[in-house]
């Protein structure tokens, strides 16, 4: 089915893409607003996700499938799921509080958007006056992914080198701000975290239960190391230290 | 035969074509092996780690314990279903349907065979597929994750958190190493649909090698081992399967982010496991293991690869993946967090982007001449490694007795008991021992049961 979609689409709006335009996209704009509206950080994400869901069904009935997945998988696989990452660390109590710290940002924030809405019209608008489409048809003659592959790599290549120039400053700029300097003395591996455990006057175990390899299961009698020795450090500071007597220990003759 | 051979592999144009019953028919079968591969792997993953355990494993329910996921797949469906108050309880309901529906779409581009006849029409043995069938899969294996994550962050509670943002950065870290690794496979087969894949490596390409012509293997788990070997291991981890199953990790985490589920949203999840690992496991054998396509010695047989021949072949090397899978988990220690983050960053990404290199080097120089000497190069530092790796090592000073070795530690080191320490018996166990009769009894005498 999915193929011949496809394929119909590049020539002329057929009736099944017709129902899926009609299906899907008052859910794009549904997600929208709610996640404009939605007050938890989460929510609104997850809205989002689904807005991105629909975009990308959308590329793929455009006869633009490659797209297509590449936004589910990158847009909501991959960057959505860091959002969530980062939202999770923060908390998930982390709803939006409705009082302004700045004053007047709200209107601010509302003109600026128009402001930028109308910069990017107009500069689409001018950008795409008086040209002439080639068409879906040409454009896939020799494969959807090829034709993308030939002009990202051919015309395009220096604009796609400098997007990726970008992204990697970005993540070294990230990365530098993240990073903790560490003398390489003050790091220790796993060899000399492991000797500096057992080093003579560290205990390396757990604390003793008290009782172990006692003669008494009481919370008074301090275990034994393995070496014999009693240890305080398994009953509470507040007990007396007392071994029980060999009276105390044998059998009360209760057991069957 | 050639030709024969052709007309069985389905190409792109004969998708598309199918009645709506039978389109209906091919979903419902894929549908059904996903759920029936679930019953039956629960059953095969008990039994074999019992096995590797030595001990039975399920045998009470049915014939060999079959019954017993059934069994229990029920008793789960007849238990209470809790809502924790702290839950989020939209996103909690919705959570594990997304990680089952992600893992069951995944099936739908996955080919079970090459062209049948069904009820008089010839058609492809899948259920659709399209130019970019992987990454579809790969879509899905990306959004069956947020299941996982949802699920954790639904559930209003501490430890299901931890186990949704493990989740999260595992499949963010784990993904690129998998995409990476199927690049190599786009690069040589030169198509994204799985059909074209498995057709890809039918033909067994011709290697000239000192003027002989050597038929190498089609298969791309030997051609592109390197690949394959990272494939495999970036999807035990996608999958949150044993040994990178810290999501869930019994020992840290009580159960990960399905701490709050209980009765059929549970059984949700569970089901999502098996079918997402059943799912990759046909999908690794379509990119790698040639598909529906019979192994060596059965290509011998000239109908091997025709007819409803090969969903044999594919669900044998689907259940041998599956057997891998659990095989790992009987035997492999969970990885600890940073290590784990540490192999995918540090170890797996960068091989596979220099594999990638060498790959797209090797398939640029069109001289054949120079791709000779190159193959000679490659084959003579490849011997050269095995042999320094496995050069025998001069032998090490002996160590010195036991005796002399704890006498030796510093004042104050860590206690340890006496070499020729004699326990002595606790005053609280009775002396049964001495009492009870002798265990070996003569067979057939009046006290052999006991």
């Amino acid at each position: 089915m999915t193929t011949q979609t496809v394929l119909a689409a590049a020539g002329q709006v057929s009736g099944g893409e017709q129902v899926t335009f009609w299906i899907l996209a008052p859910l794009a704009l549904i997600g929208a607003i709610g996640m404009v509206w939605a007050r938890n950080a989460v929510h609104s994400a997850l809205w989002l996700v689904l807005t991105m869901l629909c975009l990308g069904v959308f590329y793929v009935l455009q006869a633009g499938p490659f797209i297509g997945m590449v936004q589910i998988i990158v847009y909501t696989g991959a960057i959505m799921m860091l959002f969530l990452f980062v939202l999770m660390l923060v908390g998930r109590d982390a709803s939006d509080s409705l009082i302004e710290t700045l004053r007047g940002q709200r209107v601010a924030a509302v003109v600026l958007g128009l402001g930028f809405a109308g910069l990017v019209g107009s500069g689409l608008y001018r950008a795409l006056e008086g040209v002439q489409a080639a068409g879906l048809d040409q454009a896939n003659a020799e494969g959807n992914v090829q034709g993308i592959a030939r002009l990202l790599f051919t015309k395009y290549v220096f604009a796609f080198e400098l997007t990726s120039a970008l992204l990697i400053t970005a993540a070294v700029g990230a990365m530098v701000l993240a990073h903790v300097e560490r003398r390489k003395e003050d790091r220790m591996d796993q060899v000399a975290t492991m000797k500096a455990r057992f080093r003579p006057g560290n205990y390396p175990g757990p604390k003793p239960g008290p009782g172990v390899f006692a003669t008494s299961s009481s919370v008074a009698t301090p275990a034994r190391l393995p070496d014999g020795r009693l240890t305080d450090r398994s009953i509470p500071e507040i007990m007396p230290v007392r071994e029980l007597t060999a009276e105390e220990t044998t059998l009360k003759g209760t057991e069957k | 035969m050639n030709l024969y051979l052709a007309a069985q592999d389905p190409t792109l144009a004969d998708f598309g074509k199918d009645p709506w019953w039978l389109v209906l028919g091919k979903i419902v079968f894929a549908f059904v092996f996903g759920l029936l591969a679930t019953l039956l792997g629960v059953w095969f993953e008990r039994r074999v780690v019992g096995r590797m355990a030595v001990r039975p494993g399920p045998n009470q329910v049915g014939p060999f314990g079959l019954l017993q996921t059934l069994a229990d797949g029920l008793k789960m469906a007849f238990k209470e279903d809790i809502l924790p108050r702290a839950a989020d309880k939209v996103v909690f309901f919705f959570a594990p349907t997304i990680s089952v529906i992600c893992a069951v779409t995944a099936l739908s581009v996955v080919p079970f065979g090459p062209k049948v006849s069904i009820f008089g029409h010839w058609t492809p043995l899948q259920v659709t597929d399209v130019s970019v069938a992987v990454l579809v899969i790969l879509a899905c294996s990306s959004m069956g994750i947020y299941g996982i994550v949802l699920g954790g962050w639904a559930s209003g509670s501490t430890y299901p958190l931890l186990g949704g943002l493990r989740s999260s950065a595992q499949m963010i870290s784990y993904e690129v190493a998998m995409g990476l690794s199927i690049v190599a496979v786009f690069m040589t087969a030169g198509t994204m649909s799985t059909s074209g894949i498995v057709a890809a490596q039918g033909d067994a390409t011709q290697l000239t090698i000192a003027g002989q012509q050597i038929p190498a293997p089609g298969w791309y788990a030997i051609l592109l081992l390197p690949s394959f070997v990272i494939f495999f291991i970036a999807m035990v981890g996608e999958t949150n399967r044993a040994p990178f199953d810290l999501p869930e990790a019994e020992s840290e985490l009580v159960a990960g982010f399905m701490t709050e589920y209980s009765s059929l949203k549970f059984a949700l999840f569970m089901l999502s496991e098996y079918v997402s690992m059943v799912t990759m496991s046909a999908v690794t054998t379509t990119l790698f293991l040639g598909g529906w396509r019979a192994p060596w010695p059965i290509t011998l047989w000239a109908g091997a690869n025709s007819g409803w021949w090969p969903m044999l072949w594919f669900f044998g090397k689907v259940i041998a993946l599956v057997f891998v899978f659990v095989w790992l988990r009987g035997t492999l220690p969970r990885l600890r967090y940073d290590q784990f983050m540490r192999f995918g960053w540090k170890v797996l990404l960068p091989i596979n982007l220099v594999w990638i290199l060498v790959l797209s080097g090797l398939r640029s120089i069109e001289d054949w001449q120079t791709k000779d000497r190159l193959l000679w190069t490659a084959v003579g530092a490849g011997v050269l490694l095995l042999a320094t790796l496995f050069w025998p090592s001069r032998k090490k000073a002996p160590k010195p007795p036991l005796q002399e070795q704890v006498n030796s530690r510093p004042h104050g080191s860590f206690p340890l008991p006496p070499m020729d320490l004699q326990v002595p018996p606790s005053p609280r166990t009775k002396r049964v021992v001495a009492e009870r009769e002798p265990a070996n009894v003569v067979a057939g005498s009046e006290s052999g049961e006991v």
